[in-house]
């Protein structure tokens, strides 16, 4: 009788520790998954430009320089991204990422500023199109980080809290970073700090 | 729900009630099957050795299947059949600024929820409301009417896809078509039995004769059993109201689930309280939603007297919480509260 009860009790154990072990893992994966797709949507933003860019330069005769910072910060984006290949991106390729993508983002707030200082400009039809193009694509970047933020932090929560902390050694769970992206000023350039450890 | 907004516990407290819900209806469905197998059991029991012993649980066992097939037809039929019977179209080109927005919006929400993007649609209606339906979270499909995007804001519209977003992520459409099979199922049988028995008698009342001396043997255990049987004969008659009121309760739960799913999409809960305010003050019946897909909309699509009153029988029969209630938890949620204004909402 007391060796069957024994039974049980290790079988629920099991049971436990399996789904615990598992969820841990799915959770890895997905705060993973996150930080991909940030990646994704910075892509899209700096696959976006050139044809935004094209697309109001006829509309746009003045203001040239702003267009032009804006083409610029993209193609040092760009140049900075290009290692990143399948594994977690290090600590250095995070920090030069982080600073190339808070330069692309001053220059479209730059351009921002401009399309709501003219309103005639604002009304013209290509122009509202870019101005809409353009918050749709900063708002899919802000989502995404969220994404990844509300992941990392159920991921962490789980590690840290009793009983599932004790599993959490074995399923190799470590605390992900979460992203923290600091106004310094409005106009100037929004500063971004991506301090994020190298995942394992 | 405890006075902390946070739109965190508001998701937790939500989930929690629903899935207690949730286990009470399946509970008395098991009640109503399995419960009269039990009954039978006993009662024959003790019956003669070449006497009927009711051993097998047919009744459960055919109300199941009876059950089970109808959520399957309802499954693999109902989405479909939802966008198809409100004549929209699908928005697969967008060309005007406005169909672009609503595209960006909804790709944008896909990203914040981390789902792939569903199917969009736009249903030729000027009341404006909104719909989610698919088989899963990778086949979804949101619908709005021409009227919401007139009406509202970009940040509104993509509070409203956001709520929407909510629904396919928790896997509503499923829950619900489930929960609705299994009263269906109720209501047919009830019907069926309740003819049956008022025309050909009580099909249990041939054995109660035989098994009268062991009545008076075994004299509290029988009692018991005609009291379980009254009982369980009561449910039977009340089924179906019970049913529909706890899956109403459920969907209730799913939308104000909803909304603070939205809310944490969006981070930005008071611009789907505008949009509530605004859709609240059109308040024509969408015509083109047809009443069952009611539960997958953003707002009651029948027309929405009955939710507006704050009454017991709003928050008894409505598919939806009244419109003031889940505006103030919004507001709860966006630190915008009026002292009092959730304390009366449970």
């Amino acid at each position: 009788m007391g060796l069957i009860v024994l039974l049980i009790i290790v079988v629920v154990l099991g049971f436990w520790f399996v789904g615990v072990y598992n969820n841990l893992v799915s959770l890895k994966n997905q705060v993973f998954n996150a930080w991909k797709q940030i990646d994704v949507q910075l892509k899209r933003r700096h696959d976006l430009i050139p044809n935004l860019v094209e697309t109001v330069k006829g509309a746009m005769n003045f203001e040239r320089d702003t267009l032009e910072a804006v083409v610029q910060a993209r193609n040092k984006a760009i140049a900075v991204q290009a290692p990143a290949a399948g594994t977690a991106p290090s600590a250095q390729q995070v920090q030069q990422t982080a600073a190339a993508e808070s330069q692309l983002s001053g220059a479209l707030g730059r351009l921002f500023a401009v399309v709501e200082a003219y309103p005639d400009l604002k009304s013209t039809g290509n122009v509202a199109q870019l101005q809409e193009e353009l918050t749709s694509t900063e708002n899919k970047i802000a989502f995404s980080r969220q994404l990844y933020n509300d992941t990392a932090t159920q991921y962490n929560t789980k590690q840290q809290q009793f009983p599932s902390n004790l599993v959490a050694g074995f399923a190799k769970a470590a605390p992900a970073e979460l992203w923290e992206i600091t106004d310094t000023t409005e106009r100037e350039n929004v500063k971004v700090d991506l301090s994020m450890n190298p995942k394992k | 729900m405890s006075e902390s907004g946070n739109l965190f516990a508001q998701q937790e407290a939500n989930r929690r009630r629903s899935r207690r819900l949730v286990i009470g209806f399946i509970l008395f469905f098991a009640w109503l099957g399995f419960g009269g197998d039990f009954i039978f059991y006993e009662y024959t029991k003790g019956a003669a050795p070449g006497a009927y012993h009711h051993v097998f649980p047919v009744f459960g066992i055919i109300l199941s299947i009876i059950a089970a097939s109808m959520a399957w037809w309802a499954w693999t039929t109902g989405p479909k059949r939802v966008i198809w019977s409100t004549g929209a179209r699908e928005l697969t080109d967008p060309e005007t600024p406005q169909e672009k927005q609503l595209d960006n919006v909804v790709e944008e929400m896909a990203v914040a929820s981390g789902l792939p993007k569903p199917k969009i649609w736009i249903i030729p209606d000027a009341d404006p409301n909104a719909l989610a339906t698919g088989h899963d979270q990778n086949t979804s499909s949101i619908a709005v009417t021409q009227g919401l995007l007139d009406l509202c804001s970009r940040d509104e519209l993509q509070a409203v896809v956001a709520h929407e977003m909510g629904h396919i992520k928790n896997l509503d459409v499923r829950l619900m078509t489930q929960l609705a099979a299994l009263v269906g199922a109720v209501t047919l049988i009830g019907d069926g039995v309740g003819r049956m028995m008022f025309y050909g008698g009580n099909p249990l009342g041939g054995g109660r004769r035989s098994s009268s001396d062991r009545d008076s043997r075994g004299g509290g255990n029988g009692i018991l059993l005609v009291i379980l049987l009254v009982f369980w004969i009561i449910s039977w008659i009340l089924a179906p109201i019970i049913m529909r009121l706890m899956a109403l309760g459920v969907s209730r739960d799913r939308e104000y689930l909803a909304d603070a799913m939205s809310a944490q999409f969006t981070r930005n809960p008071l611009s789907l309280a505008t949009a509530l305010g605004k859709i609240e003050d059109a308040d024509a019946p969408t015509k083109s939603i047809k009443g069952g897909a009611a539960q997958m909309c953003i707002a009651d699509p029948t027309g929405r007297h009955l939710n507006s009153k704050e009454g017991k029988l709003a928050e008894l029969f409505g598919t939806h919480p009244p419109m003031a209630l889940r505006i103030s938890r919004l507001k709860a949620m966006g630190y915008q509260t009026e002292p009092g204004a959730i304390a009366g909402s449970r």
